[in-house]
């Protein structure tokens, strides 16, 4: 047995600093392939990508899909699939449509109500899923026909709209500058270099921590080097939306779904569970996790991120359309896909499914830009997903 | 005779571990050849190197088979040239029935037409040279685990077999599921075709085996022959662990306590057939310091009751009550079984124990995360020094305790699984075949574990099919026939032939 411990330490000191590389530097394979593909576009497209407004407007664009990844990674995670959301995003649209412009309600309330409804909407379907057992393809399938046909029979077949400017504002409003200087705005800039030094802090309290409980860090000048890219990177991004029109509302709210999401699966024993519940339900169940309750509170929450979607989109339209909404579930899953996660459940992450949606979101945008139309753009998509998921599969088979 | 197969200098690494270090093997044809060793010693490795699980150019050195140097790219290849391996894990489908699953991959078909009648006439002639009377068209999911070992060996049959390799065929048999297989390798023999053995059983081994190589550590130590005489398991041993071990169960005191467990009228029906009742009105206890196993056949209902109890995992219209040192306590859920101090450790470790893709820390904690979150969130550091912790008392052999349990030994997956349940601090612990699989060494140390967790005031519950293992460990031994307790002995009034007889009484009943 003491052999065993020698054998152990010969094979880590063997490790070359190649695969030291890998195994440090994981996550950062997505975010380098995303930078690879805007620096393609941004070349392609003559420096309009990068160019603030357009900037803005990919956060505006893709905001709702990030939010609905977020949702659709633990279901996905916990081995389940939700078709439905892009249909749940048209009919909480329009159902704030007909509140606030047809009865007149506050936008306050209406919000509320809109997410209450998404999260009902979400728990019937899990409730299926979890505890009748029916397969969440086609209670999700089902999901999706009944709330496209519920939204197209609330509008009428109309569009219904529009809001009042408040309403709108989620999707359209920004932190205001307080001093007012135009094309520089300063919430967004403070926002940046806060980002940049919490990302110090937080990484070098980790390795502080790795080193107090005799854990070896990863090299120091690796660590380094991706801290550095990515304050650079967030820098460069808040410098972008500062020179236009600063940070939008949305972002805000997106940013900070991100981050709870993340720490809810990384940090949380709720978020492993669901992780241990996609690996082998079985054993989780004899381990003690309630994986019913789970799976059920997986799709709940997914109700309610796709009625906020639906309210951002509807807030962004400025109207509710019967075609709000359409398509929006295959955008969501294949971010998660693309992003790294395991359609047989158990794997993924949550910065995986969000560099996935700004994937899918650059990729969108930068075609439009270069005056691609829909039909190629769907080809190119779809080549994309399979030679992302492909590439995946490959190493982990490795 | 002249060898059949001669592996030279085999080498085989994954990441962070060697798992075979020039490894030279040479079995001579028409021998069965036993292949022993510890835990992670490399023994199925080696099977698999040589039968192209792990393809040429995966592994250094050479395989010569029949005289010629071979390098197979995939385990067809390696079929092809009629060596045929029935791996630890049982590869059948469950959903097929026995006939399918004998010619999977190797239909009896015409032009990819499936002809049934060949089928089926072939599968029951396979059938009957196994000795396993059942309908080919019997779904697998139906058939116990020993009859499904049988079905595994007749689709080895279904092919054209020059060498048999068995990975722990007989883990999870009863004694006579084994004794019939093991018959069953003999009568091959006489039939001209050369096997492998892989057990842990070292008395089986010592009964069939013509010769025996030793793994330790990634290396063959020794090859021993038994054909000059018989080789004690003693002697094996010594080879295994590299020291000699003087008993193979630790010496306990037992200082029984009060009552701990007590369990009145347990029933349960089976989840599909209601109207089968399975487990028949159990009554048992166990006390504080006290091991008490439960001896019965394969297909007793040990583990139907075992699972029942513990959160209803298993069954419908499950009734009776439990008490937990007099006190009645809720056990309708696996949260508030473990709650309330219960603990089972599967028999199915890779079904119902682990999260195979997950690496050992995470297993460990997996059924006690509040003892390494606060409010809800994960320590780290802590989960980091829990794991590491019962990976050095259970002597866990791994690259770290971030390896994924999916690329563990047999043996070293069944230590994380005792780790997790440990770690959850139970009052009771049920144990199911606790050392199925598991080497001798590692056994001692299970043994041991044991005797500490019953020092410490605990009770456990043992169930296992291997008769000296109770007879070794426990204090008091039930025994179970189709669903009830048939008898129950005080361990020095207990031996093999009353287990079995009062079997046997209760079966003509
Ligand atoms: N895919 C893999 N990746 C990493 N390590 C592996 C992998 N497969 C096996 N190992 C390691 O190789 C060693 C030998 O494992 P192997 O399964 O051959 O042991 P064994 O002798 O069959 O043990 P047991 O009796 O427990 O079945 C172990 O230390 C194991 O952890
Ligand atoms: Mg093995």
């Amino acid at each position: 047995m003491d052999t065993g411990l020698v054998k152990e330490d010969a094979g880590t000191r063997r490790m070359p600093a190649l695969s030291a590389v890998r195994t440090h530097f994981g996550d950062y394979g997505m975010l380098l392939a995303l930078l690879v593909i805007m620096a393609f576009f941004q070349i392609m497209t003559d420096g309009t990508l990068l160019r603030p407004l357009n900037v803005t407007n990919l956060v505006l664009q893709n905001s709702y899909i990030v939010i609905m990844a977020l949702g659709m990674l633990l279901v996905i995670v916990s081995g389940h699939i939700d078709l439905s959301v892009g249909s749940v995003v048209g009919f909480v649209g329009g159902l704030a449509a007909v509140l606030i412009v047809q009865y007149g309600w506050h936008f306050v309330p209406t919000i509320a109500v809109c997410l209450v409804v998404g999260g009902i909407i979400g728990a019937i379907q899990g409730y299926w899923v979890a505890y009748l057992r029916v397969p969440s393809f086609i209670v999700t399938l089902a999901g999706m026909l009944v709330f496209k046909g519920l939204q197209l029979a609330l509008l009428g077949g109309r569009s219904v709209g529009p809001f009042p400017i408040e309403f709108q504002r989620i999707s359209s409003g920004f932190i205001a500058d307080p001093i007012g200087n135009p094309g520089f705005n300063l919430p967004a800039i403070f926002f940046g270099i806060a980002a940049v030094v919490a990302i110090g802090w937080f990484g070098l309290r980790h390795r502080a921590n790795q080193n107090r409980h005799g854990v070896a860090p990863a090299p120091f000048g690796l660590f380094a080097f991706k801290s550095g890219l990515l304050a650079l990177l967030v820098l460069g991004f808040c410098y972008l939306l500062a020179t236009y029109r600063g940070l939008p509302n949305v972002f805000l709210l997106m940013i900070t779904l991100v981050a709870v999401y993340a720490f809810i699966t990384n940090r949380t024993t709720i978020g492993r569970r669901i992780y241990a519940l996609g690996g082998n339900e079985k054993a989780a169940k004899l381990s003690g996790v309630r994986t019913e309750f789970l799976t059920f509170l997986t799709f709940a929450n997914m109700g309610v991120l796709a009625a906020l979607a639906g309210l951002i989109v509807a807030a962004r339209l400025n109207t509710a359309t019967p075609r709000a909404g359409l398509g929006f579930e295959l955008d969501v899953i294949a971010a998660c896909f693309i992003g790294g996660a395991s359609a047989s459940g158990g794997f993924g992450k949550v910065t995986g499914a969000v560099i996935g949606a700004l994937i899918m979101g650059v990729m969108n945008n930068g075609m439009s830009i270069l005056g691609i139309g829909i039909d190629y753009q769907q080809v190119i998509k779809g080549l994309v997903l399979l030679a992302a998921v492909s590439v995946d599969v490959y190493y982990r088979r490795k | 005779m002249a060898a059949i197969l001669e592996m030279r200098g085999i080498t085989k690494t994954f990441p962070g571990v060697r798992a075979l270090s020039d490894v030279s093997f040479s079995v001579e044809a028409g021998e069965i050849h036993a292949l022993v060793g510890e835990n992670g010693a490399g023994k199925s490795t080696l099977m698999k190197v040589l039968s192209g699980v792990y393809p040429h150019g995966s592994y250094e050195g050479e395989i010569v088979f029949e005289g010629e140097e071979r390098r197979f790219s995939g385990i067809n290849d390696s079929e092809a040239v009629g060596i045929i391996i029935i791996h630890q894990e049982l590869a059948l489908v469950p959903l097929l029935s026995i006939a399918e699953n004998v010619f999977l991959g190797n239909e009896r078909a015409r032009g990819g037409i499936i002809d049934w009648g060949a089928t089926y006439a072939g599968t029951k002639a396979l059938l009957e040279t196994v000795g396993l009377s059942e309908s080919p068209d019997t779904l697998v999911e139906d058939l116990g685990v020993g009859k499904q070992q049988l079905v595994e060996i007749a689709k080895a049959l279904s092919k054209r077999v020059k060498l048999l390799i068995l990975d722990e065929p007989t883990a999870s048999l009863n004694e006579r599921d084994s004794d019939a297989l093991l018959e069953l390798l003999l009568r091959f023999k006489a039939q001209g075709i050369t096997s492998i053995l892989i057990s842990h059983k070292l008395n089986e081994i010592a009964k069939v085996a013509d010769s025996i190589t030793v793994l330790r550590d990634g290396t063959a130590v020794e090859t021993l022959d038994c054909r000059g005489g018989p080789v004690s398991e003693d002697r094996i041993i010594k080879g295994m662990v590299g020291r000699e071990m003087a008993d193979r169960y630790p010496p306990r005191e037992s200082r029984i306590g009060d009552l701990l467990l007590e369990v009145e009228g347990w029933s349960a029906d089976h989840p599909l057939h209601t109207d089968r009742r399975v487990v028949k009105g159990i009554t048992l206890n166990v006390r504080r310091g006290e091991i008490v196993g439960i001896a019965g056949l394969m297909g007793a209902g040990r583990t139907e009751f075992a699972m029942s109890l513990f959160g209803r995992s298993w069954g419908r219209n499950v009734t009776g009550k439990v008490r937990l040192a007099g006190r009645e306590i809720d056990v309708s859920t696996v949260g508030r079984a473990v709650e309330n101090g219960l603990a089972y450790v599967t028999e199915d470790r890779k079904t119902y124990g682990l999260v195979l893709e997950r690496d050992i820390a995470t297993n460990v904690t997996l059924a006690h995360l509040s003892g390494v979150a606060k409010g809800g969130i994960i320590d780290d550091m802590r989960e980091l020094a829990v794991a590491t912790d019962y990976r050095s008392r259970l002597r866990i052999r791994s690259a770290g305790v971030h390896q994924d349990t999916v690329t563990l030994s047999g043996g070293n997956q069944q230590k994380v699984v005792l780790a997790k349940w440990l770690f959850a601090d139970p009052q009771v612990l049920i144990l199911d075949e606790p050392t199925r699989g598991i080497d001798v060494g590692a056994k001692y140390e299970i043994y041991a574990l044991m005797n500490r967790l019953a020092e410490e005031g605990r009770g456990l519950l043992v169930i296992s099919s291997e008769m000296p293992e109770l007879l070794g460990m426990c204090d008091r031994i039930y025994v179970m026939n189709e669903g009830s307790l048939v008898a129950e002995f005080p361990v020095a009034e207990a031996s093999q032939e009353k287990i079995m007889n009062a079997i046997v009484r209760a079966g003509r009943r």
